[in-house]
Order: structure tokens, then sequence, then C-alpha cells
């Protein structure tokens, strides 16, 4: 088996091919598979080693780009963005993520936007509530 | 940047069929699925571009070379592989490359044995002792080994196998590395075209229906499942392909959902979900739209 920068891809997953991508590349970069400053294979490499399109593989990386997680300088490709602000880019993107499932959850019950927003406002506040009786949990 | 294909304004007629009108660019380093039922036209199409067939009307220019002024040039660096192409039955596989390589110049002998590894083919058997998969795999060989910069391949995976289709899109994404090759491909098997296409067109009947980015295709349609009586005219609503009611419950496959969401809620239906939909299905909503839109 070809081992390699390629990733875990798979068409029965429900996410589109570039959300899979954003994903398991937000996922590296947290476990710390690739460091801060770690160069991302070209855009033409991942495509060929997951056997996805180009035009995929360039999708997924704006994303991550508008997420902060990598940056990309012209003519030299992508890396690992060296901010400090990059755990907070990936749970920016996790949270994200979860609010797209989320919202095709409430899809599936028929649940509208407005029942919608009062339920997170409710989850919100409960939240809120227990971060406030707990201040130790807070601060972790 | 150099187009690997431009076709404007061709039209090629045959007794039983006829190409209309098709116009049609793929920029280098791009790969294009073709997509179409039997008869749609798309190897009318590869050969039109291989230069096997001479267009009654309009301009078709390879690899900036203009049909068929330049086509011995054009021919050099296009690789054809379709199952109408004649192997010799009773000549080895071996004797297939030896002749190739004789006729190309670039072509790689390293590459081809490591194809020859990968699509397990015997070089030392004659042709006629293939199945139908190895013959598919190694007219794609001889066409692969030779490094041309546009591969012009019509089903390329029709009738193989789960093992040797998953060797034969192993080749085909390794070409993707390289930004000076571009791929023209048909199939029936519109997850192949979804996955590795960069565009995608669809043929039907001779014309080109639709031609965008994949994911334009992919954004652009949605499968809306709504609850409630709904307008009599929502099937001329713009956008909307097609509708079907069960009970109280209406599922319609639209392009530009998020217009066709704003009238359902106006017209007091109750939008309970909006999915996306794959290239087959939107292929089909497509075709039956009849190009209404």
């Amino acid at each position: 088996m070809p081992v390699g920068d390629g990733l875990f891809l798979s068409a029965s997953d429900s996410r589109p091919m570039y959300q899979q991508i954003v994903d398991q590349v937000a996922a590296k970069v947290a476990a710390g598979d690739w460091p801060a400053g770690h160069a991302l294979p070209s855009i033409r490499e991942l495509a060929s080693a997951s056997q996805v399109s180009v035009i995929t593989v360039k999708r997924a990386y704006l994303e991550l780009e508008r997420a902060g997680v990598i940056v990309t300088r012209h003519g030299k490709g992508s890396f690992v963005a060296e901010t400090q602000e990059l755990p907070k880019a990936l749970l920016r993107a996790d949270l994200e993520g979860r609010l797209r499932e989320v919202a095709r959850a409430a899809a599936r019950l028929g649940v509208g936007i407005d029942e919608l927003k009062r339920l997170l406002v409710a989850a919100h506040d409960d939240q809120a509530f227990h971060t406030a009786a707990r201040p130790e949990e807070a601060t972790r | 940047m150099t187009a690997a294909l431009t076709l404007s304004g061709v039209c090629k007629r045959y007794p039983a069929f006829a190409l209309e009108d098709v116009d049609l660019a793929l920029p280098e380093g791009e790969i294009m699925g073709l997509v179409g039922v039997n008869g749609a036209g798309k190897s009318t199409l590869l050969r039109l571009l291989g230069g096997l067939a001479l267009p009654d009307r309009g301009t078709i220019e390879v690899l900036g070379h203009p049909m068929p002024a330049q086509q011995v040039q054009a021919k050099r660096e296009i690789g054809l592989a379709s199952e109408d192409m004649r192997l010799y039955g009773s000549q080895t596989l071996r004797w297939h490359m030896d002749l190739v390589r004789a006729a190309y110049p670039r072509w790689d002998e390293a590459y081809a044995g490591e194809l020859l590894r990968r699509f397990d083919l015997r070089a030392a058997q004659p042709l006629k002792a293939f199945s139908h998969g190895q013959r598919v795999k190694a007219l794609l060989l001889l066409n692969l080994a030779r490094r041309p910069r546009l591969l012009l391949l019509d089903e390329p995976t029709t009738g193989l196998d789960p093992v040797a289709r998953a060797e034969v899109l192993e080749a085909l994404s390794e070409v993707l590395r390289d930004a000076a090759r571009s791929v023209l491909f048909s199939s029936h098997d519109t997850h192949d075209i979804e996955r590795l296409a960069d565009r995608i067109t669809f043929l039907h009947g001779g014309r080109v229906i639709d031609a965008r980015d994949t994911a334009a295709f992919l954004d652009d349609w949605r499968r809306i499942v709504c609850h409630g009586a709904l307008p009599a005219s929502v099937g001329q609503w713009d956008g909307v392909a097609s509708v079907r009611a069960n009970g109280s419950l209406s599922e319609l496959r639209v392009r530009g959902a998020e217009a066709v969401v704003g009238l359902l809620r106006a017209a007091g239906a109750d939008v309970r979900s909006v999915d996306p939909m794959n290239l087959e299905e939107i292929f089909v909503a497509t075709v039956r739209g009849g190009g209404k839109h």
C-alpha cells in the first residue's frame, strides 16, 4: 500500500469531499502531526494521493485559509499557520462544523429556524449557568 | 495559459446520429468528465478530438494545434484509448509496447514496467488470452507510458471488476500530479467523474446540455422536501426540474435552491429539508428538465 500524505476520503460519507479534507487537515494540525510551519502537500500532490479532483482540494485549502488554519505563500505553497491564534482557529472550524450538523439534524426533524434559535439560546443559557456554578471548570 | 482543447460550433452528422453545435474548452492541467447515456455522442466527440474523424462544421484545436491542419503534431501528444481500438490478438503485450515505443520517443519504459506490475499484466502473454479487463488495462498502459499531454479516454472503467477499476482510477489520479497534462474521459459511472473531474460536461442527444466546473454543479442543485399544499404552478417555477408528491409531502429537485425555498415559504409550505444531490441525480434531473432553466 502506498504511504504518504493522502487523506482517507469516502464517497459514502455524507459530508462533501472538500469538507472531509478540511476536517482531516484540521485534525492533523490539532493532533500535532502537522506542526506550525509544516509545509502542506501541494494541491496537485494531495489531489493525486487522495484521488480527488484538483478543484476539490483547492476549495478545501481556501476554507482552511479562511479559518486561519493554514497560510498560502504565493509560489511557495501552503503551510500550517504560525499564529498564536491557531487553537482558536481550530476550535472555530470545529464549532462551525458542529453547527452545520445541528442544522442538518434540525432539518431532518422539521425544526424551523425560529425554534432552532430558541433551542440554541436555551443551550447557551444552560451552559452559562453551569459555567457560573462551577468556576474552576471554566478556567480550565 | 494554453487550452488543452477548444471546440467551437462543431457539427458532425452520421446517417442515424448528429453531434450539433458543440462549444467546449478545457484549460491545460484539468480533468473533464463527459457524462451521457449510450448514443449521446461521447465517443464521436472523443474521435473528433483524437483526429479519427473530421467535423462537418466548426473548428477544433488540440494543445494549440488546429485540427486537422496540424493533426500530426497534435497526435504525437494525444493518447486516445477507446474500446473499439484494435490490438493484435496473436501478438504479446511486449510486442505492442515495443511498437508504441518505436513510434513515440517520449515512451517511458520505467513507468511502463511500473504499470505492468500495478495492473498485474503479463507482458509475454498474447492479447487474445487477455480478459476484457486486462485488455482495457493494456490499452491504458500503452497510452499512459507515452506520457501524452492530453489523454482521451472513452469509458475507461466500464465493464471492469472493482479491483481493476480501483487500479485504473489510481493510475488516472497520478496523471493529476503534472500540471501540464490534461484528461478528458467519459464514463457511465458518475461517481468516478464526480470525484476526479474538475469540470463536467453533460451530453445528450448530440448536444451539450450543461458544462461547468464540478463544484458549481454540486452547489447549484438541491433536493427539497416540504410539507403542505403547493400551488399547481410549482412545476413551472424557475429552476424547478421535477416535483413529486406523496400524500402531504412533496419532493422538488431544483437549481438555485434559495430562491425556490423563498417562494415555497411564501406559498405557505413548510420546508423540511434541503439536501445536496449527487451527480447522477443532477444528470437525470437535467436531462428530464430538457434544458429548461
